[in-house]
């Protein structure tokens, strides 16, 4: 085999990346997330305001946001209020479907589990996933404090705050290396995933269990009150959908293929003049 | 052999026609899961079980729920589900003043007995201030007075094969063609016995309204609201809950909402 002197190859080594723990996980959370999401929006809908407290104001206003629908001279009209702040949100939140025959609900059927309001049934399906996903957390964090992975890819170290800044620079200019590791800002986001957001929105949603705030009364001390852990499940929520977003659009922007590949094979292509270790494929 | 070649062009544009397609079609290829009885819920439904064993593993049997300060009481308490019964029995009941009420203790006990609201209201009684969790999520904080429900079983004797009471109680829920459906619900010995577990009669230091159960609720204080029975009249112990209502222990649970109802 003869390679051109002077020019680096057209391509870095194959390396093994994500180990089944990894992949398994992967898939078993996208799994849970879309059902827990749904299901959990079918929930919301059963009471579709949020409150600051210990309870819910009827008699007094503590509420933070509000899904509902008026009757205006022009008819009926889904409404929206956050802070205080109303927005006609018709055809979205509060009242959404065909126009001749309206559902006056908070998040619309279309992107709730079942399509129809049944809070039976969301909570079903809510605690099924809750519990899968819980026990997907578990077997992750077990092997990825084994196999390294922790330490190796999610734990941000002291060159990684250094490298931020680089590495924004070049996430803004879409020069996105494949290297061996995560970068800095791979790091912190699944750092914020997996040791923020996840313990945040489990440990709210058992803040919200009757039972639970009994066993450990503390929950309701640190989150302010079950109210209160209601809205910030519903906060996390939103930032996990956002969480979503942007990792399905770097997934699209650094290879799909690849990224996919690695998350299935476990195997991935690195960027040219990587250099190659044991183990690896040409 | 042709091979398929997948491109970045076609991947994008393929997983953005799959991607608007389940958006569009929504989500109603899991209404199948809202079916009672159907299989796959019934399997999803096994996770409640687990809950309700871990939950009774975790939390032992006499730890209390949060109790709140008189200044925690900002609201009358939420009325919800039935606030005006109109069986018969009630409307004669409530027009006498509770007066003829009598509380009864059946089943797999040593002997039957019942009470009177004097009689209650002369037993020893606990107040306490307590968040009501609903299931749609509100929560109301307010000051529940009552007689503890153990001491009251004790008084009947429950048999050691008793492993259930049933709730029974005067409130038409739900109101039809065919009939009333009387509401009911159940709950372990655990929560009977629990010492938050009051036959409570007064609310927020007045008499129990009509709207939020007269003449007696019991109060189970680490479940939600649907195990919070209004207009009690009997309790029943039992082994079995499959011969009540729809056979899943109570209105709510034949209704396709879990038994415990402690999340």
């Amino acid at each position: 085999m003869t390679e051109d002197e002077g020019l680096p190859p057209a391509k870095g080594p194959l390396i093994y990346r994500q180990s089944i723990w990894t992949r398994l996980t992967h898939w078993v959370w996208a799994i849970c997330l879309f059902f827990l999401l749904l299901s959990g929006l079918q929930i919301f809908n059963a009471h579709p305001t949020l409150y600051i407290g210990k309870q819910s104001g009827f008699e007094f206003d503590n509420s933070v946001l509000s899904i509902g629908a008026v009757n205006t001279p022009d008819g009926p009209r889904g409404q929206t209020t956050v802070f205080g702040q109303t927005f006609d949100t018709t055809g979205v939140l509060g009242m959404s479907g065909p126009a001749a025959n309206p559902s006056f609900v908070g998040f619309p059927g279309a992107v709730t589990i079942p399509s129809f309001r049944d809070l039976a049934t969301g909570r079903v399906v809510h605690f099924f996933f809750g519990w899968i996903f819980v026990a997907a957390l578990f077997i992750w964090f077990l092997a990825s404090f084994i196999n390294g992975h922790l330490r190796r890819d999610i734990l941000p170290k002291g060159r990684d705050f250094t490298g931020l800044p680089r590495d924004a620079l070049d996430h803004a200019r879409l020069r996105l290396h494949h290297g061996r590791t995560y970068s800095p800002l791979q790091k912190l986001s699944y750092f914020a995933v997996f040791f923020v957001l996840f313990p945040l929105i489990i440990l709210t949603g058992l803040t919200m269990s009757p039972g639970m705030d009994a066993a450990w009364p503390w929950l309701l001390d640190i989150f302010g009150g079950r109210q209160t852990a209601r809205t910030i499940h519903f906060v996390v929520m939103v930032l996990l959908v956002l969480f979503f977003v942007v990792h399905i659009i770097m997934v699209l922007l650094a290879g799909p293929l690849n990224e996919l590949r690695s998350m299935i094979t476990g195997w991935y292509r690195t960027s040219p003049g990587t250099p190659s270790e044991q183990g690896d494929k040409p | 052999m042709s091979r398929l070649i997948v491109n970045r062009r076609k991947f994008l544009v393929g997983s953005v026609a799959l991607g608007s397609s389940l958006a569009m079609s929504g989500c109603s290829q899991f209404d199948f899961l809202g079916q009672r009885g159907n299989p796959v819920r019934q399997a999803l439904e096994q996770a409640n079980v687990l809950t309700y064993r871990a939950q009774r593993a975790l939390i032992g049997d006499q730890v209390l729920a949060r109790e709140y300060a008189e200044s925690e009481i900002r609201q009358g308490q939420r009325p919800n589900g039935s606030t005006d019964p109109t069986t018969a029995e009630y409307l004669f009941l409530k027009q006498a003043n509770f007066e003829p009420y009598r509380l009864t203790i059946k089943g797999m006990v040593d002997r039957e007995i019942s009470f009177s609201l004097a009689e209650l209201r002369n037993m020893p009684a606990r107040t306490q201030i307590t968040r009501h969790d609903c299931v749609e999520g509100w929560s109301c904080i307010a000051k529940w007075t009552g007689t503890p429900l153990g001491p009251v079983l004790d008084q009947a004797g429950v048999k050691p094969a008793a492993r259930y009471c049933v709730y029974h109680c005067y409130d038409n829920i739900q109101r039809g063609l065919s009939g009333d459906i009387l509401y009911y619900t159940s709950s372990d010995l655990v929560d009977a016995y629990h010492p938050q577990t009051i036959l409570s009669y007064g609310l927020n230091d007045a008499v129990l309204p009509v709207s939020n159960g007269a003449p007696v609720r019991l109060r189970i204080e680490r479940a939600l609201g649907y195990k919070q029975p209004k207009y009690l009249h009997t309790i029943e112990l039992v082994d079995d809950l499959s011969p009540f209502g729809g056979g899943k222990g109570g209105y709510w649970e034949d209704n396709g909402y879990d038994w415990y109802g402690g999340i």
